[in-house]
């Protein structure tokens, strides 16, 4: 790793982690072209924006998720705590939006908060602690509910936010777009950023170095929560009703596209935009699906867009495995 | 039972007072939980003390224990497995399509022969692959895994296309209904695989050199063990074992829903070994206490259950057990 050995002659990329970035955006922008290119109504505004519309929950969770797999850990809760935050919204959504808005992130940002301090402080692996959560955020979101879903009044400013739209643009969609506004500012151009990589990269030195470890690890949990919480509003505000038994898998589709977008799961590297472009990619793989099968020429099932979705992981895993043999001395 | 849980390379001892008091609760607590909930309930529930409860209990935690020991053997050596509830799927819904004539025609009694074996090989092939990701290519085992968790249910979603396979066929549901001298089939099979399970890893040299592949692989590379050999038979026994599951799962339901099959297994059986002992981070497993593990989260649901308390609220209290359990291990860890 370090520069003292000389480098193999394999060794023909200058940066080969930057270059699986570009892949993933590069795959994605065939992508668009080939569906522009073949089907009619692609590139259409309908399919775009509920596109987006749909999708916007997804990118929310790749993105905490993005920020906790750059400190080493991981975050199996998401599902989970999306499913108790579409609940507490639909509940709190009776006092209006803001109200709607701010229980379910909050929701969320307290079940962050459990899985920081569980990791920090008992010193749980992340993958433990955050599936202990998972479970817990299910049977809670079950006991509020009532085990069923929880019904949301149309007509209502909560209704609106999931499924009206601003400037021509669906307001979950600004939501997700500024989420990662902010997700990339903080990464890569705030000090902060800076130290959750270090912390990623190695916790001991970045001890030694005199950072907070516990600190920045709890807060990108309780991003991480507050994050997935925010999807399980969107999800209460677009389908009108809380969902207890909702988000099921959310936490792997979410690690899938954070892996696609070239972050590894060790820790120390990471990347919001690629992060972005394989929570796209993977759900723009279905989208085309639909439409193939819209054409005619075959039929495949929408059970196929999961096998779909497992070979570009592979794909892309074992593209990535190459690069990072090529780097590696032995 | 706790000469079972085995480790490698640990100075054991002139372990302080405290230390031997942790390792104490660390090795028994499993057992001592699984002593008081049974007292408790045959105390409190009634018709606990019933032929009926033992079955019913040890039926409902066969496939998770399984899978369970299958899990054990994999994060003894340092992995994880996710693919395991999707393996389930493919066996479970492959055994149908066999006997049934619908893959391609067979006579009645090859077709259940090959319903009984072919459906375990694939799964353990898809192990294999598991294996070679993670060896070959040096791809962390929970990348690795999560591509046939998320493309495995899926294969067996797109065999059936979705669709419910009802059955009935005694000869193949023997081992998830059958019975020998009153106890469930699918009870002694557990119970057999449990029993090899724990012998391989505490007396034989491929349980030593799992254990020290997991505790510490650039030592166990160094001294010459075929690390990368261990590590691809351990995700194939682990992919055998979920399918063989699979196929108790259906045989004991009478139908084979590709949708439903194993779904959230992989995570009832890591937490199965959490609570039985077992260090997540390889190089200490006890088979027995993943046994004791599965039985104690079946039982505090089942006394949850029984004394009113909602299926919902047991959730929340395993998601409690779990980090107890875990948070037990890592002070007995730390304080030796």
């Amino acid at each position: 790793m370090t520069a003292v050995a000389p480098a193999p002659a394999r060794r023909t990329l200058r940066n080969p982690r930057a270059m699986a970035r570009w892949g993933v955006v590069l795959a994605l922008v065939a992508l668009i072209l080939f569906g522009w290119a073949r089907y009619d109504n692609f590139l259409s505004e309908y399919n775009i924006l509920s596109f987006l519309r749909y999708n916007s929950m997804f990118a929310l969770i790749a993105l905490g998720m993005c920020f906790v797999i750059i400190t080493g850990g991981i975050d199996l809760s998401v599902g989970g705590v999306a499913a108790l935050g579409s609940v507490v919204a639909a509940y709190a959504s009776g006092y209006g939006l803001a109200a709607g808005v701010a229980a379910g992130t909050g929701a969320g940002l307290l079940a962050g908060l459990i899985n920081g301090l569980v990791v920090t402080r008992l010193k749980i692996a992340p993958f433990i602690a955050t599936l202990a959560m998972m479970l817990a955020a299910y049977g809670t979101a079950l006991l509020l509910a009532g085990n069923q879903s929880v019904s949301v009044s149309w007509d209502t400013a909560f209704i609106t936010f999931g499924q009206n739209d601003f400037l021509g643009f669906p307001i979950p969609a600004w939501v997700m777009l500024a989420a990662f506004v902010i997700g990339w500012v903080v990464l890569e151009h705030r000090p902060i950023g800076r130290r959750i990589l270090a912390v990623g990269g190695s916790e001991d030195a970045s001890r030694l170095m005199g950072l907070s470890v516990e600190t920045i690890l709890t807060g990108v949990y309780m991003a991480s929560g507050a994050l997935a919480g925010l999807a399980g509003v969107i999800l209460a505000a677009q389908f009108g009703a809380g969902q207890p038994t909702e988000g099921v898998g959310w936490e792997l589709f979410a690690i899938a596209s954070v892996v696609v977008g070239g972050t590894l799961l060790t820790g120390g590297v990471g990347s919001v935009a690629a992060t972005f472009a394989g929570a796209m990619l993977l759900a723009l793989l279905f989208n085309v699906l639909n439409f193939e099968n819209g054409k005619g020429w075959i039929s495949l099932s929408a059970y196929w867009q999961s096998v779909i979705r497992g070979a570009f992981l592979l794909l892309f895993v074992l593209i990535q495995a190459r690069i990072a043999t090529g780097e590696e001395d032995d | 039972m706790a000469d079972t849980s085995v480790q490698v390379h640990r100075p054991a001892e002139a372990a302080p007072r405290r230390a031997s008091m942790a390792e104490a609760v660390r090795r028994y607590g499993v057992l001592v939980a699984l002593v008081l909930l049974i007292l408790f309930n045959a105390a409190f529930t009634p018709n606990f003390l019933s032929w009926q409860t033992v079955n019913v209990n040890l039926t409902q935690v066969c496939a998770i224990v399984i899978v369970g020991v299958g899990m054990t053997l994999v994060i003894a050596a340092g992995g994880i497995d996710l693919s395991v509830g999707s393996l389930m799927a493919i066996s479970g819904t492959l055994a149908p399509l066999i006997f049934m004539g619908k893959l391609f025609p067979v006579s009645p009694g090859l077709g259940l022969a090959l319903a009984f074996t072919v459906p375990i090989v694939a799964a353990a092939l898809l192990g294999l692959f598991n294996g070679w990701l993670v060896t070959r290519f040096r791809i962390q085992p929970i990348v690795a895994t999560l591509v046939l968790f998320i493309a495995g249910r899926g294969i067996a979603q797109v065999m059936t296309n979705g669709n419910l396979q009802v059955f009935k066929e005694p000869t193949f549901q023997f081992i998830g209904l059958g019975r020998v001298l009153g106890v469930p089939v699918q009870v002694i099979l557990m119970a057999i695989i449990v029993a090899v399970a724990g012998y391989a890893l505490t007396r034989t040299v491929f349980g030593r050199q799992l254990l020290a592949v997991g505790g510490n692989p650039r030592a166990a590379r160094l001294s010459g063990i075929a690390s990368k050999s261990i590590s691809r038979w351990v995700y194939a026994i682990s992919g055998a074992l979920a399918g063989l599951a699979g196929l108790i799962v259906v045989a004991r339901n009478g139908a084979a829903d590709a949708n439903l099959v194993g779904l959230g297994m992989e995570l009832d059986a890591i937490a199965a070994v959490a609570v039985g002992g077992t260090l997540l981070t390889g190089g200490r497993a006890s088979v027995i206490g993943t046994l004791l593990g599965a039985l104690v989260i079946q039982l505090v649901r089942y006394t949850l259950l029984a004394n009113g308390v909602p299926d919902a609220a047991a959730l929340v209290v395993k998601a409690g057990l779990i980090i107890l359990a875990v948070w037990i291990q890592q002070r007995a860890k730390g304080s030796s």
